[in-house]
């Protein structure tokens, strides 16, 4: 049979998400899905083996929503952050604004990396050998000061370096787990790493979330098209899930050379940049974090970039962008992350 | 069955994003092409699919035809004009034999290139499913496969499909699935993240052919000081952990970034040396540089006799084993 050239169907976000019925057969044609009202009663399911199977299926939304909203009524703001691209440095730059929001004693703040096939949060945090404790009231997240939580799939593998080979629906269990059955606790600010792409952890994110409502997402790109691309399909997404955008970073914007000062474009904005990106999708621009080789060696050591340098100019860079964060979210800079006396100065 | 015209499948596959498996994609197709072979390239990050931008051809759509879909064509079997180098030395007598290269990816079948497709994992296998069944290949010497970053629903469907329509050993009936070529960047982050890959490889016994170490080191074109961006070495020792070949470290060329996003023929100042081969040319390009075909630009960039030696040796391992 030949393929159809139609475009690429979308799926219904309001659509109830819930673990779909063990399936005996392939879906027909023009299947209504086993999620479906229709599931078992459409006019192409007379004669489908999964027929029963798909009537008798549960319908209605997730009964596990409310529990998760409730999970989560402790937790002021939270926040996503997203890009369509891989390694254009989502994780690093949540936690930057992880460590950026800890800073200020007063601010509790959990960071929740729901990559699961590649996930890089425990080892910039520096907590990678780290497990997970489960108490009676839940799973314990993994403390990295006093004031800043982490919980990552990689707490719960028995080798580092073990790869995680799961289908979408595993990773939605796994990710609805971190939400329902992680305690938390009263948090200021929930911080939500993604993997690249717009797939099953953003849309369950997305509709696991929903009930409890998010502050809004942060989108991190490089300068060159090649991610902007990617980018785009990502602040399309945002739209369509009716997430709020709180704005665009652009990482690694220029090098310096450490020898003569020259400031090159290694990964060069030939089509504008994020700037232009969010003037073009009308999305607050939040800045643009140079590229510093010590960002990323600060990351494999697992140590806050922003306290191992604090002089550096993109440490400075980083600051304002934590701070104009918290001034989408409608937040004072003095909630957020309290300017440094060598900055009052200047 | 689409896949009945490739005699060789070659996956290039990264746990981490961004490391560039694309570029890296692409460079080996245009490598392999240059060498005279008949490439196809198979991208299927569904959701952020890139080789439509590397290969300048975004505008294109897929066309259909009975039985299934034709891949797009980059360049066809042709000879270009041989190079003339500034030592004097013509490179080839009597200019360059190139084989076909054509693609396929979501990309070409998108309306628009900013919309998203949100699909959840039954969508996505199914999808991969249809890219290596449906598309029509031309005979093809070397398909390579572009994947997304992880180890999930897109790399599951991908290996159970390719498992059950390949050979694991040199074969005149069926494909000869030859491996994966993993890359990575040399800094710790991605290391571990790659790490999980090469035991993705182990669980689902694909071999490893080599692992690419990219972004090491970037030359200021300013005062010509090597720095590097993200560390040094990761790659090699992850290689020799693993004990798999390590193909070698590929350095950020800004005239490569160049030549993807703007089209410009790589040109490099006056003096520049690399393993002791003069790559400034002398003689000014006609017009602004972005004149001939993609192929035919990237001979003149520093990162392609890096790949000619990456592609001989592949080439040689593969030919060992037949």
């Amino acid at each position: 049979m030949a393929p159809s050239l139609e475009e690429p169907t979308q799926v219904d976000f309001d659509a109830p998400l819930k673990a779909a019925p063990k399936l005996v057969a392939p879906e027909p044609e023009h299947c209504p899905g086993p999620e479906s009202q229709q599931a078992g009663q459409a006019d192409s399911c007379a004669g489908c083996p999964n027929q029963a199977i798909c009537a008798s299926a549960p319908k209605g939304p997730d009964p596990d929503i409310p529990l998760i909203t409730a999970r989560l009524s402790s937790v002021k703001h939270k926040i996503l952050v997203l890009s369509g691209k891989g390694g254009v440095g989502k994780s690093t730059f949540s936690t930057m604004l992880s460590h950026g929001f800890a800073s200020h004693p007063d601010n509790m703040v959990g960071l929740m990396d729901t990559d699961i096939c590649g996930p890089s949060i425990p080892k910039m945090m520096g907590v990678e050998d780290e497990t997970i404790h489960v108490s009676g009231e839940g799973w314990e997240p993994v403390w990295v000061k006093e004031n800043l939580g982490v919980m990552s799939v990689q707490f719960m593998l028995p080798g580092r370096d073990d790869a995680v080979i799961w289908r979408g629906p595993k990773k939605n269990g796994l990710i609805k787990k971190f939400l329902m059955d992680v305690c938390w606790g009263e948090l200021d600010f929930l911080v939500v790493d993604t993997p690249p792409g717009t797939s099953d952890e953003h849309l369950s994110v997305n509709s696991f979330l929903k009930a409890s409502g998010v502050d809004g997402a942060v989108v991190v790109t490089t300068p060159q098209e090649v991610s902007l691309l990617d980018v785009r399909k990502e602040i399309d997404f945002c739209r369509k899930a009716s997430i709020p955008i709180l704005g665009i970073v652009e990482n690694m914007s220029g090098f310096v050379c450490p020898g003569c000062k020259h400031e090159s474009q290694i990964f060069r904005p030939s089509t504008g940049g994020a700037r232009r990106l969010a003037e073009d999708e009308n999305i607050p621009f939040l800045g643009a974090v140079p590229l510093d080789p010590r960002i990323g060696m600060a990351c494999d050591f697992g140590e806050s970039f922003l306290t191992a340098y604090p002089d550096s100019p993109a440490c400075a860079a980083i600051k304002e962008v934590v701070r104009r964060v918290g001034e989408e979210m409608g937040l004072t800079s003095e909630e957020v992350l309290p300017e440094d006396d060598d900055e009052v100065e200047e | 069955m689409g896949l009945e015209n490739v005699r060789n499948i070659i996956l290039v596959l990264s746990g981490k994003g961004g490391v560039g498996k694309s570029s890296i994609t692409t460079q080996l197709a245009l490598t392999l092409s240059l060498q005279g072979h008949t490439v196809g390239v198979l991208d299927i990050d569904l959701t952020g699919p890139s080789i439509p931008r590397f290969f300048g051809i975004e505008e294109a759509k897929v066309r259909q035809a009975p039985g299934g879909w034709v891949p797009v064509d980059v360049h066809t079997k042709q000879t270009l004009p041989s190079r003339t180098q500034t030592n004097g030395e013509a490179n080839g007598q009597a200019g360059h034999e190139v084989g076909a290269l054509s693609c396929m990816s979501l990309g070409f079948l998108l309306r628009d290139r900013g919309d998203a497709v949100i699909w959840r994992g039954p969508k996505k296998t199914a999808m991969v499913r249809q890219f290596l069944t449906d598309v029509l290949w031309p005979e093809l010497d070397y398909l390579l496969i572009d994947t997304p970053p992880g180890t999930s629903d897109e790399h599951i469907s991908l290996l159970e499909t390719l498992l059950k329509n390949t050979s694991p050993t040199p074969s005149a009936s069926l494909p000869f699935l030859a491996g994966a070529v993993i890359v990575t960047t040399p800094q710790a982050i991605s290391i571990s993240d790659v790490k999980k890959e090469l035991n993705f490889c182990r669980k689902t016994s694909i071999r490893v052919l080599g692992v690419v170490e990219n972004m090491a080191g970037f030359v200021c074109p300013n005062c010509s000081e090597c720095t590097n961006v993200f560390s040094k070495g990761g790659g090699e020792i992850m290689a020799r952990d693993f004990e798999v070949p390590f193909l070698g470290s590929v350095p950020i060329d800004p005239a490569f970034v160049m030549l993807v996003e703007e089209g410009i023929r790589p040109q490099y100042p006056e003096g520049t040396k690399i393993d002791g081969q003069d790559l400034s040319r002398s003689e000014e390009h006609n017009g602004d540089g972005k004149a001939g075909l993609f192929v035919d630009k990237y001979r003149d960039c520093s990162l392609y006799p890096l790949f000619d030696g990456f592609v001989r040796r592949l080439l040689q391992d593969l030919g060992n084993r037949t």
